[in-house]
């Protein structure tokens, strides 16, 4: 099996809430370090990237972030006009302006998904099918939370078998294949080590396996510095109960809720591991009042820990 | 200010927000809290933490609201009224929604086992939204309950609870096919000679079979997508009314509070009824910038100088996060107006049994007075 940053696709999916944007970002960091031309792409049409970048410029579009580093917010509509014209010249043209075509597609279950995620294949293909486009050595794709991740690498089968024959058909069919070569693609699951993204992200890998997927690697992000130690705490605790001014007890108070944080976290990340069976990569929790530049270097520089240099380069 | 004031007069609230922000329990904390003040009230989920569904009891297996036993709660707070929980089923709701609306039993079934209505009724992405609204409406209608709440279904992006239901509806009303195609259940016919072309564009980019399945799908709905037509002007009638609550929940963190500052312009555009905002996880700490030294300082002869540095390394950050949070929060305000918002502290523990669902409910139905006391004294 070829490394993490040996594939040209990653898929990071995992819950809400558990910074998979800042993880997505932050392995793109440590990939062009690596030497490899990265895009990272969002799904959702949010914009967070850039603005951690704090760059501003037209969606839709690859933007660079810094040497090496791209990112594209990816609208379904627009990679619908962008497939019919490239597809089928002047008639998609025609077909993709006309607004009744458009709120058919839109409306069609699982069109904006098959969409997003063919403009995903697009932007991984080493000959790019867009005019005068560069390719990436790496396209890392900010998914939608679980359940939906899921759907969305679904999809392109799901099309292929309704559609049958046809042009949906097969595209539906090659994009497939894509996301089921393990030498192409990888899944990659973000987390926290608490109760629910845990679950998710079991209930994650199986829900991959079912589609014949491997879960490639997992990062928990947001991990606690174990500080105290048990014995600790307790000189903590009875610290708390002499007389002590307000900053002194909060600070105690917040030693203590610190310990039991950490605590928690560690025997979730310890359920994580039982249930996985494999390697976990962790992140530090930043305690900082926004995540820019220097952040995304110190979490890039966690993952390199555990992620292997790229043989390619 | 409390939740109790925010609802008072309200037969429906829906909590919405973005995933991951403790919605489910703050959802199962409110519907506790109205239900220990007198009404019926019963919460829909969607996807709750194992732990919590056990707490109340619930069965995802039934699809219909189930009475949480007051035993559960005793010893902790008095429940006056009536509590009600149930998980949503999508694909079971949307069999019903079928059942209900077609005419004859062989009608549902023959659309129940069609292709794209299989895939329709199961996929991740809207299907959750649309049946969480049927089943809000149904249960509204049926008016068994002085207060239903409904947690939104997570997802990555809250705007898609208000788009999705929208976006599935207009397919069903098959709008946009229908003028081009007699769905007459043999194949297509075309109506307009101006159509011809579009069509056979149509066909070469979707490929002929899915038009056909389309056609056959939306022969078997027939002039049920009157019925859809009407129900979703129905739907939106109710979230529209005054008697209807959206309670926004979000966490202090700049992500969560961008979206939450979306959620509540979308919510104004779409002239739907906005209650306030509930901020999850905040940490407080009540120190000031120039309190730090001075701590290290008092508690080295206590602790020691090694352990007295690392606990005040350890408030020095969460004096980042305080004011962090304190930052986003104030944003969130500027945009609120005189809309009210509620804090819950970051308790030290995951919230997934009665015993947090409690604590959560203490927050958000104290006063603004006891509220202060509370989360002073969760801090020291």
């Amino acid at each position: 099996m070829p490394g993490l940053l040996d594939r040209r696709l990653i898929f990071v999916t995992g819950k809400g809430g558990v910074g998979k944007s800042t993880v997505a970002i932050a392995l793109g960091v440590l990939a062009a370090r690596h030497g490899l031309r990265t895009i990272v792409a969002e799904l959702a049409s949010q914009a967070r990237i850039r603005d951690t970048f704090e760059h501003d410029g037209e969606t839709f579009e690859e933007v660079k972030l810094s040497e090496r580093l791209y990112t594209i917010s990816i609208d379904p509509q627009l990679a619908m006009e962008e497939y019919l014209q490239v597809k089928t010249g002047a008639v998609g043209q025609a077909l993709g302006a006309s607004r009744l075509f458009q709120a058919f597609a839109m409306a069609t279950p699982g069109m904006r998904e098959l969409l997003s995620i063919g403009k995903v294949w697009e932007l991984a293909q080493p000959q790019r099918r867009t005019e005068g486009a560069n390719a990436y050595d790496l396209v890392i794709v900010d998914s939608p939370a679980a359940g939906h991740g899921v759907g969305i690498l679904r999809t392109p089968r799901t099309f292929a078998d309704i559609a049958r024959v046809g042009p949906i058909a097969h595209q539906g069919r090659t994009i497939a294949q894509t996301i089921a070569d393990p030498a192409f693609t990888a899944v990659v699951a973000a987390a926290t080590a608490e109760e629910m993204p845990v679950n998710e992200t079991l209930w994650l890998r199986d829900a991959l396996a079912a589609e014949a997927l491997p879960l490639d690697a997992v990062i928990v992000n947001a991990l606690y510095p174990s500080r105290f130690t048990a014995r600790e705490r307790g000189r903590l605790r009875k610290a708390r109960s002499g007389s002590l001014g307000a900053p002194a007890t909060a600070a105690l108070r917040a030693a203590l809720s610190e310990h039991a944080r950490a605590q928690g976290q560690q025997e979730q990340l310890q359920r994580l591991r039982d249930g996985l069976g494999l390697p976990l990569l962790e992140l530090p929790y930043l305690f900082a009042e926004t995540i820019g530049r220097d952040e995304l270097d110190r979490l890039a520089d966690a993952l390199g820990t555990g992620i292997a240099a790229p043989d390619r380069t | 200010m409390s939740v109790a004031d925010l609802l008072e007069g309200k037969h429906v609230c829906v909590c919405g927000g973005a995933g991951g922000v403790g919605k489910t329990t703050t959802s199962a904390a409110i519907a506790l809290g109205m239900a220990a003040r007198g009404l019926k009230v019963a919460v829909v989920t969607i996807d709750p933490a194992r732990r919590l569904a056990n707490a109340l009891g619930l069965d995802e297996l039934e699809n219909v609201p189930r009475r949480v036993e007051p035993e559960r709660f005793a010893g902790h707070l008095e429940m006056r009224g009536e509590l009600w929980a149930m998980m949503l089923d999508p694909k079971r709701t949307f069999d019903e929604l079928i059942e209900r609306i077609a005419d004859d039993p062989a009608r549902a079934e023959e659309i129940k086992v069609n292709r794209v209505y299989a895939e329709l009724s199961t996929a991740v992405s809207g299907s959750q939204e649309f049946t969480a609204v049927a089943k809000l409406f149904e249960l509204d209608r049926d008016g068994d309950f002085d207060l239903l709440v409904l947690d939104t279904p997570p997802s990555r992006n809250a705007l898609d609870f208000l788009d999705a239901p929208g976006r599935l509806t207009s397919f069903l009303e098959g709008r946009a096919l229908k003028s081009f195609i007699r769905p007459t259940g043999l194949g297509m016919k075309v109506l307009s000679r101006g159509a011809a072309p579009f069509l056979s564009a149509l066909r070469r980019v979707t490929g002929v079979d899915l038009l056909s399945d389309l056609s056959t799908f939306f022969g078997l709905l027939g002039d049920m997508t009157e019925d859809f037509s009407t129900r979703a002007a129905q739907v939106q009638k109710l979230l529209r009314a005054p008697t209807t609550a959206f309670v926004l929940v979000t966490s202090a963190q700049p992500a969560a509070i961008d979206e939450a500052v979306w959620f509540r312009r979308s919510l104004n555009e779409g002239g739907l009824p906005f209650a306030g905002v509930i901020v999850n996880r905040v940490h407080h700490d009540l120190v000031a910038d120039g309190d730090l030294d001075g701590v290290r300082a008092e508690l080295a002869g206590t602790l020691g100088d090694g352990l007295a540095e690392r606990v005040a390394a350890n408030l020095a950050d969460y004096h980042v996060l305080a004011r962090r949070d304190a930052l986003g929060i104030e944003r969130l305000e500027r945009e609120l107006g005189d809309r009210p918002r509620l804090l819950v502290p970051y308790l030290d523990d995951d919230v997934h049994d009665i015993e947090g669902l409690l604590r959560v409910h203490r927050f958000l139905f104290a006063s603004e007075s006891d509220r202060e006391a509370l989360i002073a004294q969760a801090v020291s």
